[in-house]
């Protein structure tokens, strides 16, 4: 067997990966320079992607090139974008003035419990910023300099900076525990945006963000192509139910509109997610619609910058607008609802071309989703569950051992936390809880988001999914767990690797895989396969003697 | 170097006074002038850290939600972490400034490398020598304005009683002296005793830590060990507050440099992080709530953006998508 390279998991050995300790280096941090080996940073974004993005300095160039070409002018650049985004942001403003170094963030960022980098507490990811502010921007440090904890702005602070922004995956954990709320999240989004004035970005970033703004999607997916997508999962469904489903496209006058991340078009076990959608929506009868145009309900502006995430998600009103749709329905997606939760309605809103959203089968009023008009699934089938609405099996699940990992954002930038629970007891019997300090608000990152989900980024992926991937072993000792359920597109991609690292062979699942395995679906054959297309025993075992005559599951 | 030169800096601000007063006799100097600038340093200094927090605006709600969201009746929200409206923000912050309910959550991660096992336990030792600091200094502060009132006021009467209960000593012991000094003591020792505090830590942390120790040192030393003229403090302090002060002679080196110490203190705080007693109130993680669904929040600075339009998109797209049947706006 070949041996495998860093961008490939067995190319650690976890015993090789836990040689660290939480010591930091003898040398100060401002001394220590920053260590670019390779599987801990992520390839520069293409010159065609910024061009076509109109964004500045488009070039090729390496990480490892001693000159990153930067714009002569870099350092005024930078410093007049922190001046202005000082003005413009209170939470950037009061975050860099009020941080007392605590210490109660270091230890609760995946990255520093997985690696031991100092630089990887959230305190001083943040410092890396705040050294240069408190010199530039305050009087204490003009006066006193670097004992007021001020450094000099150089190359090597903005190389600094890329490798250690793009180490956090803006998940919002240590904002939980910091006295002040500060949100490390919100200063790697400032501090990438810093970056990005000067053409920094990364590739895994950028193009998709580039995709997205041409055809709609993250993965470039053209019109006819995501036709062809649908087209295949309805005959996957069809294999599975015998049932066969619409796939109703950019359709004028539908009641709502869905959208949901592109993740779930092409990567497994997403796709069996958005099968689940399908299976669902054909189910209820509910009136509604994809979009190609708008066909990404994850939005990597939010790991760019304010403006492009606004680019971005203008599509999704814009084409409410323009077929006429009611309401707009989403689906499981972390990040996502990040944006649709915090940002969309302030950046494109109002909707008021839009309705309230009202379930055409339950009649509940989506009362909270009152302005923004934007429901999530799992409110949505939550509500229909509740109502009675779904004939649900629970036991066609019961070869699945299912654990739970809410995904950062839903859990810290909304608070989802009981809807997808209640649907997963529905539709599964044996649901099992991850230990109280790794799940709800205090949940750990999948170790790739914000997008650091590459491969060439794969040490940094195993390490900060060390604490994840440990509660889900912690599970599967303790009760025989086998799946890990997560509503979110990132989650699903990277939290495989996860698993198949830390705690193998858990497999990965969307909550709608679980609810299509456990919905009787009307005119369904005898199912023995899941949308996986993988037969199932006991489904066999039951279906074989019982010889139901097809429609009357549904009675 | 980011210990020392702080604890040099606050010996030397100390000797400056004591000696000061003791040697040279500047007692106007450091009972007068210094107490006047240093409160105009704070007051000024931190309105105007105030206002200029208030005037940025705040582009995006984004509460970090530390429960469950408020969505139907069925489902109980958490209406203190997570809070849908002004009521549960206020409960938040209460929750926040008075109690650190932050802090009471911090736990320890710890790594055993066999297996591997990420384990947490829970760590409140932070969280306790917080408050107490905090608190016993609000505590030691009230009794202090005993200094500054005449006739002083039941209230704080009421208050120094309860503080010195236990009776000991003559003058009695107050047990927020103790728990004040013990609380700086520890929070100094842990900066320097773990490693990753000490790594992250600045003179700017180590600085105001040597100020209040010093301040509390020198408070107790005057009350417990050295015979100082409380008359002759409480005419000065009257003096300061009816704007007519005299720097008695009478009063001692030692309450001269505490006094010069709490000056330093207050003029020092707008421009370090002491100013998160203010900034925490301000802090849009915390202060808003998560309602962002229900009520449209407006960005004063949102401004129009560069979007690829519907249009552009069919133009670019339309002849693909009529070949697949997928409707078209045009024709
Ligand atoms: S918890 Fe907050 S105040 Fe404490 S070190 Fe971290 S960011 Fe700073
Ligand atoms: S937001 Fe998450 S990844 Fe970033 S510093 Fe905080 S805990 Fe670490």
């Amino acid at each position: 067997m070949a041996e495998a390279k860093f961008d490939e998991m067995d190319h650690y050995k976890q015993a090789e990966l836990m040689k660290f300790d939480f010591r930091p280096p003898p040398t100060g941090w401002m001394d220590t320079p920053t260590d670019f080996r390779p599987g801990s940073w992520i390839y520069p974004g293409k010159a065609k992607h910024l061009e076509y993005l109109d964004l500045p300095n488009p070039r090729e160039w390496a990480v490892t090139d001693e000159d990153w070409q930067l714009p002569k002018n870099w350092k005024e650049i930078v410093l007049e974008g922190m001046r202005e985004r000082l003005s413009r942001y209170r939470t950037f403003k009061i975050f860099m003035d009020i941080c007392v170094r605590c210490g109660a963030c270091a230890d609760k960022c995946h990255f520093f419990i997985g690696g031991g980098d100092p630089k990887n507490m959230p305190v001083m990811r943040a410092e890396l910023l705040r050294s240069i502010y408190r010199k530039d921007f305050t009087a204490l440090g003009k006066v006193f300099g670097k004992l007021a904890g001020g450094r000099e702005l150089t190359v090597d602070v903005i190389k600094e900076w890329f490798y250690y922004f793009f180490q956090c995956t803006e998940c919002r954990r240590c904002s939980v525990f910091c006295p002040y709320g500060i949100d490390t999240a919100e200063i790697t989004i400032i501090g990438r945006e810093l970056l990005g004035l000067l053409g920094l970005y990364v590739n895994w970033v950028i193009e998709p963000v580039a995709n997205c703004f041409r055809t709609g999607n993250h993965l470039g997916i053209q019109p006819h192509g995501l036709k062809d997508t649908l087209e295949f999962f309805a005959e996957d469904i069809e294999d599975s139910t015998g049932i066969k489903v619409d796939i109703p496209l950019n359709k004028k006058g539908a009641e709502v509109l869905f959208v949901t991340p592109s993740g779930d078009f092409l990567a497994d076990p997403g796709t069996y997610t958005c099968m689940g959608y399908m299976a669902l929506f054909h189910e209820i009868g509910l009136d509604y619609t994809w979009s190609t145009y708008a066909s990404e309900g994850g939005n990597f502006g939010l790991f760019t910058s304010h403006e492009t995430i606004k680019r971005l998600n203008a599509k999704i009103y814009a084409e409410a607008k323009r077929l006429g749709v009611k309401w707009i329905l989403g689906g499981e997606c972390g990040h996502m609802w990040r944006v649709l939760n915090q940002y969309m309605d302030t950046m494109n809103g109002p909707p008021d071309f839009l309705e309230v959203p009202k379930s055409p089968l339950t009649g509940t009023v989506f009362d909270n989703a009152r302005s923004t008009k934007m429901v999530h699934i799992m409110e949505f089938t939550a509500d229909l569950i509740r109502h009675g609405k779904l004939k649900l099996d629970p036991s066609r699940n019961d070869h699945i051992k299912v654990t739970f990992h809410d995904s950062c954002n839903p859990a810290r930038a909304m608070g989802i936390l009981e809807e997808p629970r209640y649907v997963l007891k529905n539709v599964c019997n044996n649901f099992y809880e991850m230990p109280p300090n790794t799940i709800r608000e205090q949940t750990f990152c999948c170790g790739g988001g914000a997008g650091l989900g590459t491969d060439e980024n794969m040490e940094m992926r195993l390490r900060g999914g060390l604490p994840r991937g440990n509660a889900v072993r912690y599970v599967q000792d303790k009760f025989g767990v086998n799946e890990l359920a997560c509503m979110c597109a990132i989650d699903r991609a990277t939290l495989t690797t996860v698993c198949d690292y830390w705690a193998p062979p858990v497999r990965v699942t969307g909550i709608h895989e679980l609810v299509s395995n456990a919905l009787q679906m009307k005119g369904a054959k005898d199912r023995e396969v899941n949308f996986r297309l993988e037969e199932i025993e006991h489904w066999k075992q039951k279906a074989a003697p019982a010889g139901r005559k097809e429609g009357s599951s549904d009675v | 170097m980011r210990v020392v030169i702080p604890l040099i800096a606050v010996i030397i601000l100390f000797m400056l006074a004591y000696f000061g007063v003791e040697a040279a006799g500047l007692q106007t100097l450091f009972g007068v002038v210094f107490p006047y600038i240093a409160l105009v340093i704070f007051i000024v200094g931190l309105i105007y850290k105030i206002v200029r927090w208030a005037m940025v605006p705040v582009p995006f709600r984004i509460p970090t939600t530390c429960g469950q969201q408020k969505s139907f009746p069925w489902i109980k929200p958490s209406k203190l972490d997570n809070p849908s409206g002004t009521l549960g923000v206020i409960g938040r912050m209460a929750l926040e400034v008075l109690c650190f309910r932050s802090l009471f959550r911090n736990t320890r991660t710890e790594i055993q490398k066999d297996g591997p096992k990420v384990a947490y336990a829970s760590n409140k030792w932070l969280w306790l020598g917080g408050m107490a600091f905090h608190w016993s200094m609000l505590i030691v502060s009230i009794r202090h304005l005993r200094f500054f009132t005449e006739p002083v006021p039941g209230v704080i009467i009421g208050l120094q009683d309860l503080d010195g209960f236990f009776q000991v000593g003559v003058p009695v012991f107050y047990a927020t002296s103790i728990i004040f000094l013990l609380a700086v003591g520890w929070l100094f020792l842990r900066r320097v005793v773990s490693p990753q505090l000490r790594y992250i830590s600045l003179a700017n942390d180590y600085f105001p830590l040597f100020l209040i120790l010093g301040i509390g040192t020198t408070g107790f030393l005057m009350r417990h060990l050295m015979k100082t003229d409380i008359v002759a403090i409480k005419n000065l302090t009257l003096g300061l507050l009816s704007f007519n002060p005299a720097a008695p002679a009478e009063a001692s080196g030692m309450f001269y440099a505490h006094l010069f110490l709490v000056c330093v203190l207050f003029a020092y705080f707008p421009f370090g992080k002491l100013t998160h007693l203010a900034g925490v109130f301000l802090s849009p993680t915390r202060n808003l709530s998560n309602n962002s669904r229900v009520v449209r929040h407006i960005n004063p600075w949102n401004y129009p953006v560069k979007v690829h339009t519907y249009a552009e998109y069919e133009e670019e797209f339309g002849e693909k998508m009529k070949k697949a049947g997928i409707p078209l706006d045009k024709e």
